[in-house]
């Protein structure tokens, strides 16, 4: 997935994460990850991020997040939303649950 | 998978909305004990959040361990064209019943129920795998209720949508004296089509009294059960939909009334000197099963 734009999902409020996706052209996926679970769910938060953008094929990246307490769920789902936004896309591929 | 993922006839005394935008209610909404709990992307999310809330409630069926609550999510209406993107994240990530919002038609259900079976055959799973239900909120709804709850075999239940309804009708939520017809309607066509009849939400959450005032209408009158819009209201409705113990122990008394007559090989059966016929029969057992469901309904460790 190629990313055109700034992508924004997510609020600052309790249980949620705010991610905000910016387009790069080289470098990998950067995450600057601000949480007030940080010590003792950081690594989790960084890596749910990762998976979900590798997942999305989406190759070079900076990721601004802004963790409130959220579930790994919740993490998908911002990431993937703001994805989409990045890329200016509606062509949702959904998995089917096992 | 090979069978349904829905039960037509279950316990639905409560029915939670959760706003599908909003991560702690749908990470918390099983501990409240609401029968079924069901995930709202239509009124609750704003037009700029549809596809966010969309992702929220994909990845929470996906990943969420609910127990044996029932999964419902209410999609926006096909015509807004955000319907048929709803459908194609939730039935992928297994929900058991789709309420369709709005409803005025039969061909409104039978529009979503060509949809959802696409999906269903896209995705590898039997036809038919998937529940529906009906939200009934305008006047011509209410006039084609029966058409509704017979257009498909999908349907667990139809429920009304008052706000819509009453702003429809020219008039305002009040004593519930301008739902009687609309209620009224909707049990008929429900009952006709052997489904489940839910009632609105009742919006002022402080006021108790007000609801609970509701709850006893629409028990009366043979409601299944209703939508709640805040947990607090759960216990209360369920307090409401138990039986008495004093119905209980003449129910318990009828039914082994007409066991003991069954096996004496007698046809005429009597409790107290009365005779209890068919429908006095039926009411009792139905009480029972209402009675054991209701005490087997604990909230399990997820």
């Amino acid at each position: 997935m190629e990313l055109k734009t700034t992508g924004i999902a997510g609020t600052m409020e309790s249980s949620d994460i705010q991610i905000v996706l910016e387009p790069r052209t080289e470098g990998g996926i950067e995450v600057s990850l601000t949480s007030n679970v940080m010590n003792q769910f950081g690594k989790q938060i960084v890596k749910v991020i990762r998976e979900t953008l590798a997942d999305l094929k989406v190759e070079n990246a900076y990721v601004n997040a802004v963790d409130k307490g959220a579930l790994d769920c919740t993490i998908k789902a911002r990431v993937q939303a703001a994805a989409y936004r990045a890329a200016e896309s509606d062509e949702y591929v959904w998995r089917t649950k096992a | 998978m090979s069978e349904k993922r829905f039960v037509k006839d279950r316990l639905r005394r409560s029915m939670m909305f959760v706003p599908g935008n909003n991560p702690g209610m749908i990470r918390d909404a099983y501990i409240y004990g609401s029968d079924s709990i069901m995930f709202d992307l239509e009124d609750s999310v704003s037009i700029g959040e549809k596809d966010t809330a969309r992702f929220l409630v994909y990845n929470a069926l996906m990943d969420l361990k609910y127990g044996s609550k029932e999964l419902v999510v209410r999609i926006n209406d096909l015509s807004s064209g955000l319907g048929i993107k709803d459908l194609e994240a939730i039935i992928r990530a297994g929900v058991h019943v789709v309420r369709l919002p709005k409803t005025e038609t039969a061909q409104d259900v039978i529009d979503c129920e060509r949809e959802i079976e696409r999906i269903e055959k896209e995705i590898g799973i039997p036809v038919g795998s998937t529940g529906m239900m009906a939200a009934i909120e305008s006047a011509a709804g209410v006039l084609n209720a029966y058409e509704i709850a017979h257009a498909s075999d999908r349907l667990i239940g139809i429920a009304l949508g008052a706000e819509d309804y009453v702003t429809d009708l020219k008039t305002t939520r009040s004593d519930g004296s301008e739902l009687f017809f609309a209620r009224s309607m909707i049990l008929q066509a429900a009952r006709t089509a052997g489904i489940a009849a839910l009632d609105t939400v009742y919006s002022d959450v402080n006021n108790e009294e007000g609801f609970l005032a509701e709850v006893d209408i629409i028990k009366k009158l043979g409601f299944d059960g209703k939508s709640v819009i805040n947990p607090r209201q759960i216990e209360p409705l369920h307090k409401a939909f138990m039986p008495s113990e004093k119905d209980l122990a003449k129910a318990r008394a009828t039914v082994e009334a007409i066991e003991e007559a069954k096996a004496r090989g007698s046809g005429v059966v009597a409790l107290n000197g009365k005779m209890i016929d068919k429908p006095v029969e039926i009411r009792a057992r139905r009480m029972l099963a209402l009675a054991e469901l209701a005490s087997n309904f604990t909230v399990e460790e997820v």
